[in-house]
């Protein structure tokens, strides 16, 4: 594969056809030292190229497993790759750009870090390279060339800041307003425009702003529902707020994003997206007062609720009844909703249970455990009849 | 005079323990700090490993909730205050004097302080686990969770008065290294002849010197509050909140460049030396590393996107944090060109350079996603920041640290190390830190939040905490071989040459190890690179005198030592004792506070050398 | 041959690379650090200006005479300080310790002039003439709704403690951090005044370099002074800042 390229090089050596004996010698003694040389060329080429190709080969294996890895969270119900509302998309492209300009930059990095320690591995230990001291044109090159793409960056950055600062509607002009505080470890929601006061659940129309008004009662807080919007803190003392809209009916799952003591990984709630129709027909069900239990066990659960054994009512609201306490989340529809324990575990009789009989097991350091006369050591344990009544009671508070 | 008025001789102890606790040599107090925070280092790490095998499984209650929250505060605590500041801190020591020329530092005894006295805040910061109440609320400490009706036991007040120790070791420390760097070089040394390492160290001990007064005064009003009931950050008096982290990140973000600059002027001395080629642009990377300097101090605000600062605030700090990914790309593209045209050896100091490299481009790539405030909110207070500050500290600051450890434990020691042990540590170490912290970009972005203790089954983040779990093993393992390497052969290793990798800076021109008094004769600096220039230019360059270590050298030249002495240790034991009293008893406190006093008395009046000649060790 | 450059032996007479000695270099970059100590102090300060949600304010407590006055001694005590260090380098000694005892004694009634108006502060009462109740403050309006028909004067101990609102925790927090600064200093100088009297070997115009030292702290601690006189006192009572 050599002999050919070597010959045609050699041939306006060889020339004079009659010298041909005589040169034949030489030529076969230059044939063979290129023919060496060329070779060695070769071996290092294909050294250089196995070594190349082992390390493309390792790369596109590293590259492939992590973008399989990274796809299987996909679907997780707090992805924020899988966005239903304007909100979270324009954050979510944002960081579209960014990740594509970040591959960019990486590959360009990674690969000319590895090309340079492949191309200048060192050959031999005497060999000192040329002591290049820099080159200002490079500096200022690669200095602007990336604030260039920075201040691209920018644009779509500060758009996207007031995006989700600013809702499109404000709420004269038909955004839905909810206020949330943050408890530790709970979230208390009222809608000022309807009168709906409730926990650790909200319901909005799809296709309508949904501007919510963020406080806190102890600690820093944060509401987040990744499908929907990037988080704002909730800061005791302060006014913060968001927006977000849902395109799509469903639930979409929230949590606290800011650490807030010993229950921040249980503070969670939930989002219901629905219809308008489906929307106003909750509004509605929420202000409306519970009936009186029929069933006896339903029944017996309420006096336990309200009386001393139970001691619910101290910090529990139930509208209509005595219980008028507000230290822990409202339950006059607690039934109703998908979760309890703000977020935690569904919404069963057998989980209601288990959380009326040790709550603490469920969520430790929940202040209705530490706080509550009820679970203390002085007193008697509640019996699996009386968390049955209690929780068939609860139960009826649809 | 003033030890006979305080009764107490100045210390002779060549060796032995005693040489160890009055040392005022910065190249022992280098290895102390070394020693010292690598041990805590591994405490750190341990927290990490039960924070990683809590989260290995859905569902799992391995560790409690308050135990699990003490975890996390412990860990970023503890690796960043007594694992990667003081790291920073052993090669100050170790390297810088030896960079520039000098003997010692310009106060010797000053630094034996700074090391005493992190020594008694790691004690007071560590105990709180001993005494079953670390604190809890995340290495940043927002109020007002920290605040004595939300947090009413001691762990936050054991976090404030070690980071207030803490503090004064800091500063003592980054005070002595400005005036060293600036007035101890060797005649001929102008600052633009320092080593890149110098030059960083100087930038970082200004940072220093600034930054940490902010969190100096937050740390003191958080304890008012505490303590005796002011009104800092209690929101019922009109406080705000918000104040705390102002004041934090005010420190904070300059703090992370403390923690990154030496790391990249460690790896900015082992490329060239592994090249053989001098760092490309010295100025630009000198220049770059002042301006990430200064423009650290105008992005505090990019830790608080989602406080609710308002757009405008939240645009402008996003602008400026993008604008400094300008300066930290101008140092990795120098760098590369360093490589480029260079004669490359992979020996374990020059791996580890790469490395950092490779994983500190990811970590900052990753900060300039955070810097765009939108992608940001998605991002915040998820696992998506914990990979990106891992990436930085571990992938950053840490491999550049285990680079420079490798790199300079030939002249620390005396000794070699392992090679392939060393490479092997490299590999199984940045395979694991991969493994552990690249899946946590996707837990973050699948919406996994930080400093949870438990997450649910179906929620899509399995895979990626095994996976996590697995590789925080492996990294674990990885350090076992460290260790090993190590400890074994800086007893019982091969004896180093002085000049084994055939190095650029003075360091490299005395024996391994250096002799007390360091330089036989103080060089005279002509160009950057001397010791390089030195060996491979024939020119008009002067031919060194024999390297140092002969001990009739000591006979034929006035050097006079700074002497060691008891007062910087029992300064910093009173300084304990106060904290200590600060927050359990008020007598333990108040004799803390005496003895201080006495020491701070007895130091002014010792003289830096006997007077008496006979009481000289030299 | 080079100098060995970390011998200490003789004090200040070590060549360094810039000419400056080692200490003063160090008080310096010392001076800094406490200078982004006090702006903090100061910028918490100005954070919570008028956010106080009950008790005292700035108008109902200062005396801009009397704090005036205690300035005054202060700056006094930087005059007689450059003075004092004047005196020994021309080793003037006996005027020396003239001159230091008085920057002591200045210093030292400055922080008397303090505990005074922090024991002020916390004892404060607000006295009402029902008979004159024009331009009164906030709190002399609250304490004026006790001036009910019959009742000619109204006497009401509000006092201002750090505990009591934001203005008193952050103002006596940063005006006690600056009196422990001039507690500090006026320890360290009468130290060196002491000394100079018992041990005159130790304070001579060779080692003016102590004194030095002394005095650098000393004029920080005045001019941190100037602004928090400036920026809590002054802009405390005046309309509009």
């Amino acid at each position: 594969m050599t002999i050919i390229p070597t010959y045609v090089i050699l041939s306006p050596v060889v020339g004079d056809i009659n010298s041909l004996e005589s040169s034949s010698k030489v030529i076969t003694k230059k044939l063979i030292t290129l023919w060496v040389l060329g070779h060695r060329r070769l071996n290092k080429f294909k050294a250089n190229f196995k070594f190349a190709r082992t390390l493309f080969v390792v790369l596109s294996l590293l590259v492939v497993s992590v973008f399989s890895a990274s796809c299987v969270g996909f679907g997780s119900s707090q992805s924020t790759f899988e966005v239903s509302g304007p909100v979270a998309q324009n954050q979510l492209n944002l960081f579209n750009i960014i990740l594509v300009l970040g591959v960019i930059v990486f590959v360009i990095v990674e690969a000319a870090l590895i090309y340079v320690i492949i191309k200048f591995r060192r050959k031999n230990d005497d060999d000192i390279p040329e002591q290049t001291h820099g080159n200002r044109t490079l500096e200022i090159t690669w200095t602007i060339i990336p604030a260039l793409i920075l201040i691209i960056a920018a644009i779509p950055t500060v758009s996207g800041v007031f995006f989700a600062a600013n809702p499109p509607l404000s709420a004269d002009e038909g955004a839905i307003v909810v206020e949330a505080t943050g408890h530790q470890w709970w979230f208390e929601f009222d809608y000022p425009q309807y009168g709906v006061h409730t926990a650790n659940e909200i319901h909005i129309p799809v296709d309508t702003p949904v501007i919510i008004n963020l406080r806190s009662d102890d600690v820093i807080h944060s509401f987040w529902v990744p499908k929907l919007a990037g988080k704002v803190d909730m800061i005791p003392g302060n006014k913060n707020h968001l927006w977000f809209q849902a395109d799509e009916a469903g639930e979409y799952l929230g949590q606290c994003a800011e650490f807030c003591g010993v229950a921040h990984a249980n503070m969670r709630f939930r989002v219901v997206a629905e219809s308008m129709e489906d929307f106003t027909a909750w509004t509605e069900h929420q202000l409306s007062e519970p009936q009186e239990p029929i069933e006896p066990l339903a029944s017996q659960g309420k006096s336990l609720f309200m009386g001393a054994r139970g001691g619910c009512m101290a910090c529990h609201q139930v509208r209509g009844t005595n219980a008028m306490g507000k230290i822990g989340p409202d339950l006059t529809h607690v039934a109703s909703r998908t979760t309890l324990a703000a977020g935690i575990t569904k919404n069963t009789q057998g989980n209601l249970k288990s959380w009326i009989r040790n709550p603490e097991k469920i969520k430790p350091g929940n202040l209705m455990s530490a706080n509550a006369p009820i679970y203390q050591e002085n007193s008697d344990e509640l019996t699996e009849a009386e968390i049955s009544a209690l929780a068939a009671y609860l139960g009826t508070l649809k | 005079m003033a030890s006979m008025v305080f009764a107490i001789p100045r210390p002779v102890h060549p060796t032995g323990i005693w040489s160890w606790i009055t040392t005022i040599d910065h190249k022992r107090i280098g290895i102390l700090y070394g020693v010292t925070a690598f041990i805590l280092f591994l405490s750190g790490g341990v927290e990490a490993l039960l924070i990683r095998a809590q989260l290995a499984l859905p569902d799992q209650n391995l560790v409690t909730p308050e135990v699990y929250n003490q975890l996390f505060t412990m860990h970023g605590t503890t690796m960043i205050f007594l694992a990667i500041m003081p790291l920073g801190a052993a090669f100050f020591n170790f390297v810088i004097p030896l960079q520039i020329g000098a003997r010692d530092v310009a106060f010797p005894r000053l630094n034996a302080f700074s090391y005493w006295t992190f020594l008694a805040g790691a004690i007071i910061l560590k105990s709180s686990w001993l005494l079953a109440d670390a604190p809890n609320a995340g290495w940043f400490a927002y109020s007002p969770l920290t605040g004595i009706q939300a947090n009413p036991t001691h762990g936050i007040d054991l976090w404030v008065v070690s980071l207030q120790v803490l503090g004064v070791a800091s500063l003592a420390a980054a005070f002595n290294f400005i005036v060293t760097i600036v007035n101890l070089r060797a005649p001929g040394m102008s600052l633009m002849r320092m080593p890149i390492f110098v030059w960083m160290s100087l930038i970082t001990a200004i940072l220093l010197v600034l930054a940490f007064p902010v969190i100096t005064v937050a740390l003191f009003e958080l304890s008012l509050d505490r303590v005796f009931g002011f009104n800092f950050f209690v929101v019922a008096a009109g406080a705000n909140p918000v104040l705390w982290q102002h004041l934090f990140w005010v420190f904070g973000h300059p703090e992370v460049y403390i923690l990154i600059l030496p790391a990249m002027g460690i790896v900015s001395e082992i490329l060239p030396t592994f090249s053989k080629k001098p760092l490309f642009g010295y100025p630009a990377v000198v220049l770059a590393g002042a301006i990430i300097a200064f423009m650290g101090w105008m992005v505090w605000s990019h830790h608080m996107f989602t406080v609710g600062l308002g757009p405008i605030a939240n645009s402008v700090f996003a602008i400026t944090t993008m604008a400094i990914a300008v300066p930290t790309g101008v140092k990795v593209l120098n760098w590369i060109a360093t490589l480029w045209g260079g004669s490359i050896s992979f020996r374990t100091p020059m791996l580890f350079a790469l490395g950092f490299i490779a994983m500190f481009t990811i970590g900052g790539i990753s900060g300039v996603m955070h810097a765009m405030a939108p992608s940001d909110a998605q991002q915040q207070d998820t696992y998506f920041i914990v990979a990106h500050i891992h990436y930085v500290l571990f992938g950053g600051a840490i491999f550049a640290i285990m680079a420079g450890i490798y790199y300079w434990f030939p002249k620390f020691s005396g000794k070699m190390y392992n090679e392939s042990l060393g490479k092997l540590h490299f590999w199984i170490m940045t395979i694991g830190f991969n493994i552990s912290f690249f899946p946590m970009h996707f837990a973050g972005m699948y919406g996994m939040p930080r400093r949870i203790y438990i997450y649910n089954e179906g929620m899509g983040w399995e895979i990626y905490n095994m996976l996590s779990t697995v590789g925080a093993f492996m990294m674990a393992f990885s350090f076992l071989i460290f260790i090993y390497n190590i400890v074994t052969n800086w007893r019982n290793g091969e004896d180093a040459p002085d000049d084994p990798w055939d190095a650029r800076t003075l360091e490299w021109s005395i024996s391994s190890p250096p002799p007390e008094y360091n330089f036989v004769n103080i060089p005279v600096v002509k160009t950057l690179d001397d010791w390089w220039n030195t060996k491979h230019e024939d020119s008009d360059h002067l031919p060194m005198p024999a390297a140092g270590g002969s001990e009739d050298a000591e006979e034929h030249h006035d050097i006079h030592l700074p002497q060691p002495s008891y007062w910087p240790i029992i300064l910093s034991f009173g300084l304990m004792l106060l904290g200590f009293g600060f927050i359990y008893n008020f007598y333990v406190g108040g004799l803390g506070a005496a003895i201080a006093m006495i020491a701070v008395y007895a130091w002014s009046f010792e003289p830096v050398n006997d007077p008496e000649p006979e009481n000289n060790n030299h | 041959m080079a100098h060995d450059v970390a011998s200490a032996t003789h004090g200040e007479h070590e060549p360094t690379t810039t000419g400056l000695n080692h200490r003063k270099m160090l008080m310096w970059a010392f001076l800094g650090s406490d200078c982004m100590f006090f702006g903090s102090l100061i910028a918490t300060y100005l954070v919570y200006k008028n956010r106080s949600i009950t008790g005292p304010m700035p108008i109902d407590v200062f005396d801009i005479p009397v704090t005036t006055v205690s300035t005054f001694v202060l700056l006094m005590s930087s005059m007689s300080m450059v003075i004092a260090y004047s005196m020994l380098t021309q080793n003037k000694m006996k005027a020396f310790r003239i001159w230091l005892g008085t920057t002591v004694i200045l210093g030292s009634t400055f922080v008397g002039f303090q505990v005074f108006e922090f024991r002020t502060f916390a004892n404060h009462e607000v006295k009402i003439d029902c008979a004159h109740m024009e331009d009164l403050t906030v709190l002399e309006q609250k304490v004026a709704e006790k001036c009910t028909p019959g009742v000619h004067h109204v006497e009401e101990v509000v006092p201002l403690t750090p505990r009591v609102n934001l203005f008193g925790t952050t103002f006596f927090t940063l005006t006690g951090f600056h009196g422990a600064h001039v507690t500090l200093g006026v320890i360290w100088l009468t130290s060196i005044l002491l000394l100079s009297i018992f041990r005159p070997k130790m304070v001579t115009p060779e080692r003016n370099l102590d004194l030095d030292l002394a005095a650098l702290y000393w004029h920080f601690v005045d001019i941190v002074w100037i602004v928090i006189f400036t920026v809590v006192y002054l802009f405390g009572v005046f309309e509009g800042y």
